[in-house]
């Protein structure tokens, strides 16, 4: 296609601009560098025209005229002039309406040095006002949640917050009420703007209406520092990070067009809360005498040296890796750390100490080769207009906030379809195309269904639980758009059920991706998501049993590597289950915990409490002291997000920088150092000495990352996308299908809610009281069937334990299934999940 | 002067002397329905061709050529609706009212004729709220009609016509008038106006498909047309603007009154002073000025009385027929307390959407407020043409407009009138120190 | 009571069905809670909600959008003096003061009995018979002072004749099941069949 046939030519204040066809022209011209102000136009929402600010001549041939900007599309030979004296008259006169009723409290006010109005009127505005009236009067700031308040008077109305609220997040909980120039935004009575995404409108507003609590009153803007980092979390969400006096005061979203868009999820917008939490843990901890001499049978922790500590961590390696073998050393965890320090660590457990027992997940994601084995896609791959996207995890709205918005815009919009291979409704279901709820254990037999194999349905008509005629549509559907890409999104559903049934089901996606691709065709790709910060890194880095740095098993790239690093581990090792049963059996001497609690998040409870008691020394490098880490005997307080350098790769596998604004709490260390320093006591001499260091490393010896430069990252405006990968995705062998449910059962589904009982959650004081309290929720129509009632505080028994919990109807939870959230602070799920089966039943009865 | 139309020229207020003229028995007596028949016996183009001749101005405001509007449906694009525009609020004028409430059956049967035309799947009546009695007679019309097999399934026993005819109605706010925000209001929200482009819901209307909306008065000049062909139509009335118009003649009039009269031929002057219209002014007064077409036209004064009722002629003269009303205004009128009227009209009816509307319509009434509460200021009248040229640049007419639609804007006409021609009444309230500042001022370089 | 009663809902859902899409009802179904009790309580917004499919917030950004809609107990009766510019010009602000002072309550305010609110109101469209008024969106044409002492007389004696607020329209458009041509939704339709139809001259002519 010529360059003529792509864009637009038009005239912006006499300087030809080449301007994209459907383009608004308030876009074009702030590509050519002039900035016509605005305030109800966001470039990520639709047009609505209200402020009128951005009116500029625009003449199309019939003269010059004044029209808004944000709302007229170039068109070839336009020509725009935004300095002409009408332009100028018109802009100061909206400017003028504007400040009437604005309070003049920018002093105070939160917005105050960051503030378009308050900029617009510095520059242009009219001296003095002429308006003597009284100004319009609410009632002072009203909450509109526990996050978010709003300031009635300061607003000038333009549909940003409420446009958000409907259009992007999909929550219109908060509406313009009233009309004319008593309009207002609000909620309805007593009905607060709950929404995850909340804290997107404080960012998006253009003035001082909406402030967060979180930051209210905390700062100025120019007394702030910042940088531009990537928020730890799989998504890789791009965000400037601010400090004041060496304290991170907010986080506000970068609007990235490959990731986030600009968008975070309230979790992420404000767990910077956690970071200065004063329970950060500030000096090493041993177990023994109150001077810190390292007692393993200590009572106590106690603060230490680092040397004390790293001696000590040292000393009980060597002893171990001496005593039994370096299998008796074992690695959980390192998903939270940016990739520079997971592959230190890597480096150290499998090239130093040689142990292969390393996983930095802990049995609730999905096994390594089938993140990195199965064919990557990207969001916009999945996001690409008029495609289709098989959800295959669990609610993307609860895990993958800005995935989830991203996805959501796509299907609103772009006319992508969803299919939703989901053993319970999401936060997308009424969007979606299909929706295939299964039954929980079943998602295969569906997902081989839905590529056109032939399965018999049951007698009830149904495959795995899903009508055999909605199967057979939606995989009509799915062959009549094949001319477009198929993107799976990949993730566990539920941790009450075995992974292998979801990925027996991506291997039923998967037999069918190259048939698709042929003639053409963009075929069937994945898009991971799984839970915990940077496990892409982690998987990449080789912090999984069987894997080294660069996407590349132990038994291929091992050779390679044995001339850099020394040595590898001679045979794989186990993962976290493995792990966890070994020492819970004796025979792990050392257990390192990196930032994981296996107490508090590992599936089996019972295993993880067996596991810490069997285990000889437990080393954790962490940031609080949690469940798991207050039983260790050796702590190292490490460097959390924004206190140290490094990269993150998301679920795509696109790597991008993460840096530094504040020094760590106390002594705390970045774990890349922690790492290395424990090396060097070892004997090894790694010769990073920043994080830089390491990255040259990587770039040098991991295979899929070979010649990425740090600077290559730095250039292209949204990271790097990692491609390559050698391993081979193994699809399950011989799965047992699922037993029958019996009449008077349930069987389970677990999935995680935003707000739980997690780490960051329950440091942010913010964020801490919105976990929801549990409930079972199901069917409507099973009450009668298990004999209780809708509001009653039940009993619920499995072959694994007892619970109580009250019981909710919930059409999105299928008639014979119940659901219940994982990680809640009132109610662990954990009791109910037998390890010993694959899928877990309930009974429920009143008390 | 040209002569009043006799009762037989009448077109659609025929009825109006019927006591029963609302009811299907006597609609029926009176030749009802005949237009609809007739239509079913052509080709729907050909029906769309009747009004394309007939040049039928649409009768809401805005004055454009209904066959000409009717055409700008996107080819292949279905369904399409049809909206009656029944939100009659514009102050003066009263005349849809009246056709909804004694002749509900001819809106009806242009209903259907307007769908039979142009394939229009599903009209919705969109009466305004505050109109309970007009609600009630094209409940029992639209009920009756059913019932007869006009509307709904297979029309008067075709097999392939069958449409809905649905009655809705608005819960009170003017600008659900502008037909943008009208189908936003039909779509069950806030009832502001969309962005232009699309210029016509013909394109993108109701549910984003292509929506013919159409007023009340034009619409139930169809059965008419249909039924004695476009030319016969075309035949009344002006050149350019032909038949008949309704006219509500309100203020300071001897006999005020609503009046359909041949369009374009009557001039203000006979449709104020004939004795068969509104009859003169008051007995002893003289015209001061006049509003031509609803609150939002600018004012006339006594030379614009031999001005043809044609909306050429009209237009040229700086200002619009618009809804048909015509608001006298004799010499007692207090010249500033009614231009302040107008504006708190369009202050308090301002949807919120566009800054210069919501700021500005209020900032005028603001200003007026103080100047009638003796406390302007003498800055206070050059800061009202200010505001007016913010809100409507140059303050031209047609108007040129800051806003989506043109209801900010039409608080100026009122305001530009008044003061240029009554400057002197404004000052007359400012305070007395007030004003020699004003004078002086104004005389100054 | 507040949710839609039943005999409400009934309505209610004959109304939706005339719809294409859901939403569209909601104006019609804010007037029908308004008939039940008066004014539109939050209950019967959360109620309506429910049943279009919306948030509760998007009913009351469009409810609060509308004059008419009252959000909060009104009288009896509203007496609406039309204020529009053909009334002002016969005498409206007269007719508003002595309101006022009959009433003893401003524009806007409910009389202690709670039998009348009065309010001043944009034009009603009775232009020509001015000065006017609604009681309940009934008209009063050419109001006097005399007029409106003894319309005010009848209201409170109930021999007006008018029903109470909330209740706009005697008449409900009803469509039998027989005769309804079906709601067009805005995807899945073609053409219209009769457009198709081409009736030969001779057919055609009158
Ligand atoms: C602020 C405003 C209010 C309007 N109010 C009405 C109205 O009450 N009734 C009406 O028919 N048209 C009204 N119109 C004009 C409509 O937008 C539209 O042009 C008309 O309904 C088209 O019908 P017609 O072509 O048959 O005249 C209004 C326009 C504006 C800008
Ligand atoms: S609160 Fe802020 S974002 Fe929302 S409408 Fe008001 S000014 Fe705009
Ligand atoms: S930015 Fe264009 S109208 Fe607000």
């Amino acid at each position: 296609m010529s360059d003529q046939e792509t864009s637009v030519n038009i005239t912006v204040n006499g300087q030809p601009v080449q301007a994209v066809p459907g383009e608004w022209v308030i876009a074009a011209a702030e590509r050519a560098g002039v900035y016509i102000p605005r305030f109800c136009y966001h470039p990520r929402m639709s047009s609505v025209g209200m402020c009128r600010m951005c009116i500029v001549d625009i003449d199309t041939g019939r003269g010059p005229a004044l029209q808004p900007s944000c709302m007229v599309a170039v068109s070839e030979n336009m020509v725009v002039d935004t300095t002409s004296e009408q332009t100028r008259k018109a802009q100061d006169g909206v400017l003028e309406f504007l400040l009437l009723n604005h309070p003049l409290d920018c002093p105070v006010c939160d917005k105050g040095g960051e503030c378009p109005l308050q900029d617009q009127t510095m520059a242009y505005g009219p001296g003095e006002s002429r308006f003597v009236e009284e100004k319009r009067h609410f009632e002072k700031p009203i909450p509109v949640n526990s996050l978010v308040y709003l300031d009635r008077e300061r607003c000038i109305l333009c549909d940003r917050c409420t446009r958000f609220a409907d259009e992007v997040a999909g929550d219109p909980l908060i509406t313009f009420q009233d009309r004319g120039d008593q309009t207002q935004v609000n909620t309805f009575p007593d009905l607060p703007f709950s929404s995850y995404f909340s804290g997107n409108t404080v960012q998006i507003c253009p003035v001082g209406a909406l402030t967060a609590v979180p930051y209210r009153f905390k700062a100025r803007p120019w007394d702030l520092t910042e940088v531009e980092s990537t928020y730890p979390n799989p998504m890789g969400d791009r965000v400037v990070v601010q400090a004041s006096r060496d304290q991170v005061l907010r986080y506000q979203g970068v609007d990235s067009d490959a990731v986030n868009w600009g968008w975070l999820t309230d979790k992420d917008r404000f767990a910077f809360e956690a970071g200065a939490s004063d329970l950060r843990l500030k000096t090493p901890l041993v177990r023994g005498t109150p001077l810190g001499r390292f007692d393993p049978a200590g009572q106590e922790l106690v603060e230490a040296t680092w040397g004390q500590a790293l001696s000590g961590a040292a000393e009980a390696i060597k002893a171990a890796v001496a005593d039994k073998g370096p299998h008796s050393v074992a690695v959980l965890g390192g998903a939270r750390l940016p990739n520079e320090d997971q592959y230190a660590w890597a480096r150290l457990a499998k090239g130093v100490i040689g142990t292969d027992h390393v996983d930095a997940q802990l049995d609730d994601g999905l096994p390594a080769h089938a993140v990195i084995g199965l064919p990557r896609a990207t969001v916009s791959r999945a996001c690409a207009p008029g495609g289709t996207v098989v959800l295959l995890a669990p609610d993307p709205k609860e895990e993958q906030g800005t995935l989830y918005l991203r996805l959501r815009h796509a299907i609103v919009n772009d006319g992508v379809q969803l299919i939703e291979l989901t053993p319970r409704a999401t936060g997308l279901s009424h969007l979606a195309a299909f929706r295939l709820h299964h039954r929980p254990g079943e998602a295969a037999a569906v997902a081989a269904a839905l590529m056109g194999g032939h399965i018999e349905a049951g007698p009830d008509g149904a495959i795995g639980g899903v009508a055999a005629v909605d199967v057979a549509a939606a995989a009509v559907a799915i062959a009549d758009r094949s001319d477009k890409p198929i993107t799976v999104v990949l993730g566990r559903p539920s941790l009450a059920e075995s992974a292998d049934f979801t990925v027996g089901a991506a291997a039923e996606l998967s037999r069918f991706a190259n048939l698709l691709s042929a003639g053409g065709r963009p075929g069937i790709a994945f898009l991971p998501a799984l839970h915990r910060g940077n496990v892409f890194g982690a998987l990449d880095m080789g912090l999984a049993p069987g894997l080294l740095p660069g996407r590349i098993s132990l038994a291929e790239g091992g050779p390679a590597l044995t001339e850099s690093w020394g040595s590898v581990p001679a045979a794989p090792g186990v993962g976290a289950r493995g792990i966890l049963q070994a020492a819970a059996e004796g025979r792990i001497d050392v257990l390192i915990l990196l930032g994981v609690d296996p107490l508090g998040d590992f599936p089996d409870r019972r295993l993880a409490e067996e596991a810490l008691s069997g285990a000889g020394v437990i080393v954790a490098s962490e940031l609080f002291l949690n469940p798991s880490s207050a039983r260790a005997h050796i702590v190292f307080p490490a460097a959390g997000f924004a206190e140290r350098r490094g990269t993150h790769t998301n679920l795509e596998g696109r790597i991008t920088a993460q840096r530094q604004v504040v020094t760590p709490p106390g002594t705390a260390r970045a774990d890349w150092a922690i790492a290395a320093e424990l090396a060097r006591r070892l004997g090894a001499d790694f010769g990073f000495s920043s994080p830089e260091d390491v990255w040259d490393e990587i770039a040098r010896v991991a295979p899929s990352h070979r010649g990425l430069s740090l600077e290559a990252i730095e250039a292209a405006g949204d990271g790097a996308l990692v491609a390559d990968s050698s391993i081979a995705f193994a699809p399950p062998e011989g799965i047992t299908p699922v037993p029958a449910v019996d009449a008077y059962s349930l069987r389970l589904v677990a999935a995680r809610r935003m707000y739980d009982r997690g780490t960051l959650v329950q440091h942010a004081p913010s964020l801490a009281g919105l976990a929801p309290g549990a409930v079972l929720a199901l069917n409507p129509y099973d009450f009668d069937r298990v004999g209780v009632e809708p509001g009653a505080v039940v009993q619920v028994i499995s072959s694994g334990g007892e619970v109580q919990a009250p019981v909710q109807a919930d059409p999105g939870v299928p008639r014979g299934t119940a659901a219940l959230g994982y990680n809640h602070p009132d109610l662990d799920v954990r009791d109910l999940v037998d390890p010993g089966t694959a899928v877990t039943d309930l009974r429920v009865q009143t008390r | 002067m040209s002569a009043p139309a006799p009762p037989d020229l009448r077109i659609i207020t025929s009825r109006f002397e019927f006591e029963d003229g609302h009811t299907l028995a006597g609609y029926e007596r009176t030749g009802g329905y005949g237009g609809l028949r007739r239509a079913l016996t052509m080709a729907p183009a050909d029906v769309h061709g009747e009004v394309r001749i007939a040049s039928l101005l649409g009768r809401g405001g805005a004055g454009f050529p209904a066959g000409v509007k009717w055409g700008f449906c996107p080819p292949g694009v279905w369904p399409r609706y049809l909206v009656v525009n029944g939100d009659e609020s514009e102050p003066g004028t009263y005349k849809d009212r009246l056709l909804m409430e004694r002749d509900p059956h001819q809106l009806i049967e242009g209903c259907l004729i307007a769908c039979y035309a142009l394939g229009l799947s599903q009209c919705f009546l969109y009466v305004r709220g505050e109109m309970a009695h007009a609600q009630e007679r094209l409940a029992s019309a639209l009920n009756e009609a059913y019932e007869a097999g006009y509307a709904g399934a297979n029309v008067l026993g075709a097999e392939d016509f069958s449409v809905d005819i649905t009655l809705h109605w608005g819960a009170g706010a003017y600008i659900v008038g502008e037909e943008t925000a009208l189908i936003e209001s039909l779509e069950g929200n806030r009832g502001m106006p969309r962005l232009k482009p699309p210029y016509f819901p013909a394109s993108i209307g109701l549910y984003g498909q292509p929506t013919i909306v159409n007023n009340v008065e034009t619409l139930s000049n169809l059965p008419w047309i249909v039924a004695n062909g476009g030319e016969a139509f075309a035949a009344m009335g002006a050149e350019s603007s032909t038949g008949t118009r309704v006219f509500a003649v309100s203020g300071h009039v001897a006999t005020p009154g609503v009046f359909e009269v041949p369009f374009g031929t009557t001039t203000f002057r006979d449709i104020i002073f004939d004795p068969r219209y509104a009859g003169g002014m008051r007995p002893g007064r003289t015209l001061k000025t006049f509003i031509p077409g609803g609150a939002s036209s600018p004012w006339f004064f006594d030379e614009h009385l031999d001005l043809p009722l044609e909306k050429a002629a009209v237009d040229q003269a700086g200002s619009m027929l618009g809804s048909g009303a015509i608001v006298v205004m004799d010499d007692t009128t207090d010249v500033v307390r009614a231009c302040h009227n107008v504006v708190r009209f369009f202050a308090r009816e301002s949807c919120g959407k566009c800054t210069p509307c919501r700021e500005g319509t209020s900032w005028l009434e603001k200003i007026l407020s103080r100047i009638l509460a003796g406390q302007g200021r003498p800055q206070d009248l050059d800061l009202l043409m200010d505001v007016c040229d913010n809100i409507s640049p140059g303050i031209k007419w047609p108007p040129r407009q800051t806003t989506i639609c043109p209801l900010g804007p039409s608080a100026v006409s009122p305001i530009a009138s008044a003061l240029e021609r009554f400057r002197g009444e404004f000052e007359a309230y400012l305070p007395a120190a007030a004003v020699s500042v004003a004078t002086s001022s104004g005389a100054a370089p | 009571m507040a949710r839609l009663s039943p005999s409400s809902l009934a309505v209610a859902q004959e109304i939706i069905s005339r719809y294409p899409v859901a939403r569209s009802a909601l104006i019609p179904l804010l007037h029908l809670a308004q008939e039940q009790d008066g004014h539109v309580t939050e209950e019967a917004m959360a109620h309506i909600a429910e049943l279009v499919g919306v948030a509760p917030a998007e009913v009351m950004g469009t409810c609060s959008f509308y004059e008419m809609l009252k959000r909060a107990p009104v009288g009896e009766y509203m007496v609406n003096i039309c204020n529009g510019i053909s009334c002002h010009l016969l005498g409206s602000s007269e007719l508003i003061h002595h309101a006022e002072a009959t009433l003893g309550v401003k524009p806007g305010g409910t009389t202690d009995d709670g039998k009348i609110t009065l309010e001043a109101v944009e034009c009603i469209a009775a232009c020509t018979e001015a000065p006017c008024l609604q009681v309940n969106y009934r008209y009063r044409n050419r109001v006097s002072i005399t007029d409106f002492d003894r319309l005010v007389d009848d209201l409170r004696a109930g021999t007006a004749g008018v029903a109470p607020h909330g209740k706009l329209a005697m008449v409900r458009q009803h469509i039998g099941d027989d005769r309804r041509a079906g709601a067009a939704p805005p995807d899945g339709q073609g053409q219209p069949a009769w457009l198709a139809r081409n009736p030969s001259d001779a057919e055609a002519g009158p």
